[in-house]
């Protein structure tokens, strides 16, 4: 049987890349890809989670954020679209119309 | 399982709203475009048809649901303050929208969505339901903000506060799956019995609190996470940067509370370092920064992240007084924020919103009644006495006294009076200089109540604050299942 620290480190480094690329990408499709490996990687900490304690309400949890992160996905490709029509560009760096 | 009607009594508010809320976006391609503001009135008679329904389960200390969801007197003041927030912003809504041209129905559906979310919210006794009910309204507020679809700044900044808003969710959760893999249970009650014996798992509890707590300080805007405050309240439509700086603001600050002080109140010493370090940033940055701002709206979202550092304060010490300087400063913060914002949607220059600090110059002159009005909101903003921003910033202060940080309300202090520069500005502004351009200041009937009913809450929760002390306190009840 595979340990759980094997799959807590594969969630994690998931969870890093993630992070990492949500901060140094600049395509805003590649961000929102990366937002989704994160919240991949919280689904596999509640799945082996909730294997190893012998608890079902892990695998519950992540139904819903699966549910959650597909309503994200599609308002954020809404946002996505709108925004293209205004800019033609899918760099993040073009949308600086309010200065950070 | 069982489904007692219990269950489906206690969460009859948030059952009629979103019933209601689904009815809304059903009728919405029925009603002509001349009477969309007939869908506004409906919104606002659900909201106080929810309301009656909250009255209804006043005093009562109800675990839902198996204690997923929680119905006490703390819940249901919070709601009450979510139900008057929704409805002035639906008054100051319904001609901004026409004059904006952006009058869609399903606006005031997303509205009532963002509601029911902020009332989950409130009402959550696990973190399942928790993180349902932010994202509720997250989703709902990622809409609305860029609901001018024409608008580059509009579009912008909902695109920013969604990237940012998910990205906060993704940790937030991460948190949630570590908190889960320590404890084996996702309840309130069940992981504060944990969190006071976690034996080897410490280190586990502490990475997870910590990650659920940048998600919270994230939502209340707190510093290091304020970031996207100022973009997003500067790019929204104004009617929306009101609803989610007040409204939005409050629920996740009742969450906020919740969960740190039923789940992580043994772990107080860990984290009471953490909401120290964010309030004196906060403070600071909101303060300070607000100090350069020349757009209102901007100067106005470092306001609410200086006040975000206030009252996070409340949250140090889980006791009666901290609470009710809690509710008692999110009840003013309310009503002067909406309102502050009333003001500079209703303001307008050659039909464009008046949303520079250069428009206020001079506004004495022109239209006394709005200069009054808004000198109201800013010295009330600013804490100045005899308004209501300042009782609550005083028992925010007294609370951290009692506390034993006195350092800390002296540091508080020491900062709003930096801040008060910037509000002062603008009354200086307005009733010091002469008008260069001319603005118009004409609220019709809804906005001109909505005006009524926000600067004569602020007004009298200073100068005769008793019966709403005397409501706050029947509402000090935290239920732990």
């Amino acid at each position: 049987m595979v340990p759980l620290s094997w799959y807590v480190a594969l969630s994690a480094m998931m969870f890093v890349t993630g992070l990492v690329g949500v901060l140094i990408r600049r395509n805003i499709v590649v961000v929102l890809l990366c937002i989704e490996i994160m919240l991949n990687a919280v689904n596999i900490n509640f799945v082996a989670f909730s294997d190893y304690l012998h608890l079902i309400d892990g695998q519950i949890f992540v139904f819903f954020v699966i549910t959650v992160a597909a309503a994200e996905v599609a308002i954020g490709l809404g946002i996505i679209i709108s925004l293209f029509r205004l800019r033609e560009s899918v760099n993040m760096d073009d949308y600086n119309l309010l200065k950070l | 399982m069982n489904f007692s009607p219990v269950n489906i009594m206690g969460t009859m508010p948030e059952i009629y709203l979103t019933v209601l809320g689904c009815l809304l976006f059903l009728m919405e391609p029925f009603v002509p475009a001349k009477k969309r503001s007939l869908l506004g009135v409906f919104a606002i008679f659900s909201l106080v048809f929810a309301m009656i329904a909250t009255f209804g389960l006043n005093g009562k200390g109800l675990p839902l649901y198996q204690g997923l969801y929680i119905v006490d007197p703390f819940s249901n003041f919070f709601k009450t303050v979510i139900y008057l927030g929704t409805i002035i912003t639906i008054l100051f809504s319904l001609p901004y929208l026409e004059k904006e041209e952006i009058h869609l129905g399903e606006y005031y559906g997303f509205l009532l969505f963002a509601a029911v979310g902020m009332m989950i919210m409130v009402s959550a006794g696990d973190l399942i339901t928790l993180f349902l009910g932010i994202e509720l309204m997250s989703l709902c507020l990622y809409v609305l903000v860029g609901l001018k679809r024409n608008s580059n700044r509009s579009v912008e900044a909902s695109f920013k506060y969604f990237l940012l808003g998910a990205f906060a969710a993704a940790i937030f959760l991460y948190g949630i799956s570590l908190l889960y893999g320590a404890s084996g249970t996702e309840t309130l009650s069940g992981l504060a019995q944990f969190v006071a014996n976690p034996g080897a798992l410490r280190p586990m509890v502490l990475a997870g609190m910590i990650l659920t707590m940048v998600g919270f300080a994230f939502k209340v805007s707190a510093a290091p996470f304020h970031m996207w405050t100022p973009d997003v309240y500067e790019g929204a439509p104004t009617v929306v940067t009101g609803f989610m700086a007040s409204v939005g603001k409050v629920a996740a600050f009742g969450v906020f509370l919740r969960v740190f002080w039923v789940a992580f109140s043994a772990n107080r010493d860990h984290w009471s370092l953490l909401i120290i370090t964010a309030a004196i940033l906060s403070m600071i940055v909101g303060n300070i920064v607000a100090l350069v701002q020349t757009n209102i709206k901007r100067m106005l979202a470092y306001s609410s992240i200086g006040h975000a550092g206030y009252a996070v304060i409340a949250l140090l010490n889980p006791s009666r007084d901290s609470l009710f300087a809690l509710m008692f400063y999110m009840f003013a913060y309310l009503f002067m924020t909406l309102g502050a914002f009333g003001i500079i949607l209703i303001l307008r220059r050659k039909g464009i919103e008046a949303e520079e600090i250069s428009d206020f110059v001079g506004l004495n002159k022109k239209n006394p009644m709005a200069a009054f009005l808004m000198l109201i909101f800013m010295f009330s903003l600013a804490g100045i006495p005899p308004f209501g921003g300042f009782l609550a910033k005083f028992y925010v202060f007294m609370a951290a006294v009692h506390a034993g940080y006195t350092w800390l309300a002296v540091v508080g202090v020491l900062l709003s009076a930096v801040g008060a520069y910037y509000y002062i500005r603008v009354v200086m502004a307005m009733y010091m200089k002469d008008p260069v351009e001319p603005v118009e200041f004409m609220p019709n009937r809804m906005e001109g109540m909505a005006l009524f009913v926000t600067a004569g809450m602020t007004v009298l929760l200073g100068v005769f604050p008793l019966p709403f002390v005397h409501y706050i306190e029947t509402s000090l009840a935290i239920l732990v299942p």
